[in-house]
Order: structure tokens, then sequence, then C-alpha cells
């Protein structure tokens, strides 16, 4: 499978089943969707109007060479292996630990009603957070890193039981030959020094939460009273991501219908000094005033496109930052097993209740349909494990043919439950835009690459007369 | 080549032998909580 797109005056393609990319000249670009189903002469006859015959011969010989090589036109023959790693033991990995079912803020597209989850306001006690990480350790099979985020909820109304579940986990990697990775995703409200140092201890990433502008950010995350909230926490992330020496955290916003200009908020998060930013899509029933529809696609791909734009003149500049979304790894990125095998929830990856009930993901928490089991007896629900862990990008038929199927893995199960009912489905807005972002994010690559290899020409200028 | 530049890539084929250990990050416990991204994620098995 080819996928080809112009974006920003590049000429992309995508060998999606090596993961090869290619910048090429419209010639080949043109040469490439004729490839496959003309003969030479064919190809020569059509394009002949615009090129050259010898310009034509050459861009086909190059074509020819990349299929060659196994970078153009590649056999998707990784079905039958995903088939063989499905079968593979189950294994728990990863904990959404919902510390607090309770908030000091009241944003208005909370997934989690505010924090309650569709039931009572409550907190983790130190026992079924001590009983989670048991049950971690237990299931974990031979994963020596584990991860357990520390979710709400605000989970810093609770700070002290996350305080002792850490030392409890400290001690206990030691023991048993394991490495947690504590994550912590917090809005900011309760954040005070001594929190940020024992988070800099402590915690292999920080996610805060603001939306960006203080008018976008206020409208969507009052306190339960009203009044907004971004005069109160962007002095405390600011210094927050200093003292992490600006890595190893996440700003993260949630752009909606009421800010389809989203790129000026990623701007803006960046103006103040931060550089790793996420400003991710709303998740909404369409019903809601500030749900994403079909019509903002093309807006909100503008601002992708802008935004990316920006972020190249910013790197050339030396004041890049990263875009969560537009992050891709080329060289060093995932196995195609992880690639193709889903986000893990259900299987990998587990939310914990306040009272030690385990779902999928913390977006099934409060639908007792997915209710899986908890942290003293385990999964109960055998079924339900089995149903997520067959669910997979070859059980899903729009994600089959789809060219971004190596980034997102098949996309969010609770989303695609959420609009159509079933987990092996594909919140079709949000596979647009996660579309789109892949695009951008292999354009920036190909600008940087193009300017690398400008600054490489002009030193070897410069030595070559300097010799 | 005159009309192609290929941009250095790992190449998927590869990863099929040496892959999936499992060690590396949860995609939702990176960022994001309401999406599933992993072409960001980096290998831990290199």
């Amino acid at each position: 499978m080819v996928h080809q797109y112009k974006n920003n005056g590049y000429n992309i393609v995508l060998d999606v089943n090596s993961g090869a990319i290619h910048i090429v000249d419209d010639l080949v670009y043109d040469v490439i969707p004729l490839f496959e189903t003309c003969t030479k002469e064919e190809i020569i006859s059509r394009l002949s109007e615009s090129y050259p015959k010898e310009e034509i011969l050459e861009g086909y010989e190059e074509v020819k060479t990349l299929v060659q090589e196994q970078q153009l036109f590649t056999e998707d023959e990784y079905e039958n292996y995903m088939e063989q790693f499905k079968e593979r033991p189950t294994v728990v990995k990863a904990l959404c630990l919902h510390i607090a079912h309770d908030c000091n803020l009241a944003c208005r597209y909370c997934f989690a009603e505010e924090g309650e989850y569709h039931g009572r306001r409550a907190v983790m006690s130190y026992e079924v957070g001590k009983a989670a990480l048991d049950f971690l350790i237990a299931e974990s099979g031979n994963r020596r890193n584990l991860e357990v985020d520390f979710f709400g909820g605000e989970p810093l109304l609770n700070f002290e039981v996350v305080k002792r579940l850490v030392a409890y986990g400290r001690e206990q990697e030691k023991l048993h030959n394991k490495n947690f990775r504590f994550t912590l995703t917090t809005n900011g409200v309760l954040l005070n020094d001594e929190i940020m140092e024992f988070a800099n201890q402590e915690m292999a990433n920080v996610v805060l939460s603001i939306d960006g502008r203080k008018e976008v950010n206020d409208r969507m995350r009052p306190f339960r009273k009203g009044a907004g909230s971004y005069d109160l926490i962007v002095p405390k992330f600011q210094k927050f991501a200093e003292s992490r020496n600006q890595e190893k955290y996440y700003v993260r916003g949630t752009f909606t219908h009421n800010n389809l200009d989203f790129s000026k908020d990623v701007l803006h998060l960046a103006d103040l000094g931060f550089q790793q930013i996420s400003v991710e899509p709303v998740v909404a029933k369409p019903t809601e005033s500030y749900a994403l529809q079909e019509e903002d696609l093309p807006k909100l791909f503008e601002e992708y496109d802008r935004l990316a734009v920006e972020m190249i003149k910013r790197q050339k500049e030396n004041r890049g930052f990263h875009f969560f979304h537009f992050m891709i790894d080329l060289e060093g990125g995932p196995c195609v097993a992880k690639r193709l095998s889903g986000c893990g929830s259900g299987t990998e990856y587990l939310a914990v209740t306040p009272w030690g009930d385990l779902y999928p993901c913390h977006q099934f928490v409060g639908n007792e349909e997915f209710l899986m089991g908890n942290v003293t007896e385990g999964v109960k629900n055998k079924e339900l494990q089995k149903e997520f862990k067959l669910c997979n990008v070859y059980a899903k038929e729009k994600c089959r043919n789809c060219f971004a199927k190596f980034y997102c893995s098949g996309g969010c199960a609770a989303n695609s439950w959420n609009f159509h009912g079933s987990i092996t489905d594909a919140y079709d807005i949000g596979c647009e835009l996660q579309k789109k972002r892949i695009e951008c994010a292999i354009m920036i690559k190909a600008a940087l690459a193009e300017e690398a290899e400008e600054t490489c020409e002009i030193q070897q200028n410069m030595l070559n007369l300097t010799q | 080549m005159k009309h192609v530049k290929t941009l250095n890539t790992k190449r998927l084929q590869n990863t099929v032998k040496r892959g999936g250990c499992g060690e590396c990050q949860t995609s939702c416990q990176s960022a994001c909580k309401t999406s599933c991204t992993v072409g960001n994620q980096s290998c831990e098995n290199k």
C-alpha cells in the first residue's frame, strides 16, 4: 500500500508496509500511481505531454529500483504474524489508578463528569492502592517496566496516598526485579513546592492540564463556582516545567468546537515557555455544543498545516518545541507488533477505581458493562478480556486499508464504543484528524531533513574553500 | 537518485523477528488519554 500527498511544497510518498518515506519530484509523483497498473510504454505515453521522454524513463527506473529494494509497494506480511502474536499469554503492565473520583474544577467536557464517573465522589484508600500494585506485580509476568498513572478526577486531592503508594512501589520493585514508572496527571490547582519536589524525584512524566489562551481555558476549565483556573495554574506550571529542565512533562489541552483556531492555543503555550505541548481534539457526544463536527474538519486541517509550518520556522530559529501529536520516531519507533496490537486496553492496560474495580481503561470506568474484576480477585470477566485481546488493526475493517494503521494502532477502543457501540469500529472524525497529523508530522521530518542537508552542503563548501 | 530522496526510517519488516517484547510505554500513559498514538513511542529493545 502506498500513500502519497502534497504538503507545504513537498511531494511525499509513504510506503505503508515497510515504513519507507520518499520525497519525490513531480515526475515521480505522477509515475507512482501508474506504476503497478500500466506498462512502461503506457506510462511514457500518458505523461509525455508534461515531461520529456528521457526524464520519464529516468523516473521510471528510480521507482523500479525502490520496488526492488523493498521500499515501495511492499506487501502486508504481518497478518499471520499478528494471529500468532495475540495468542501469547496475557500480562498486565500498566495501571491507571483513579486515586480520586473527585475534582476541584468543573471542566465542561470532562468524560469523568467532574471527576465522579457517573458514580459517587470517593478517594482511593492506601489499602486498595497497595492491592492494585500487588496485582500489577503478580500479573506482569516477565515484564520489567511497569507503569502506574495517578489519575482522577484530580489525584492531588489524595496526595498522601500517592506518596505512600510510591514508597510502597519503590520497596516492592527491588524485591521483584521490576521498575515502576510513575506518572501524574493533574489540573495544577493544588500544586505546591513540596509536590513538585516529590514529583521531580519520583514521576517519570507529569501531564499538566491547560487548554491554551486564557479565555479558551477559562471557558472550559472553570472552578465549580465559575471562576477561571488560568491565572492560578500558569505560574505553577511554568515553575514546574523549569524545575524538570523542560523535559518529562506535557502541558496538555483539549480543543473543542469553541476554539477551532487551536493552533493559537498551542503557540500561546509555546510563548509561555513550555517546550512539551499536547493539545488534542475533544471527544464528545455529537449533541454537545462543544463537540467537533464533520464540517469542522477543513478548518482543523488548515490549523494543523499552519502549526506545522510555524513549528519548522521556530525550529530553524532554535526556539522549537515538541507537539505530542506531531512527534514521530521514524528511525527508532516501535516494532510492528506494538504498532498493530492496539493500545493494550483491557489486557496490558487497566484502570482501577477508588474501590479497586478493574475496567479496560479510564474511559470505560463507570460503564458497568465493562466491569472486568477487581484488584483482589483479578480479572474475572475473561470473555471481555478476550474481546479486547483480539482487538487489533486486522480486526477493524476501517483500518485494514488505512495508511495510518502503523501509527495509530487502530485508534481508541473507547471512542469506537462511544460512537458505534463496538470496540472494533473507529471514531471517524478522530481518524481524519489522526491521518492529517501523521501527514504533517512526516512533512516536518522532510523539511528538517532538507534543512540538515543544506547545512551540511554549506559546511562542505566552506571546507572546500579553506582547503 | 535524481528524482527521489528517501528519509532514514526503521525498516518495519526487520522488526518482526526481534519485536514484541512489550517493554515500551503504553500509549495512553504518555499524554493522550483520548486517542491512540504509537508512532511516536520509542522502542526499548534496540
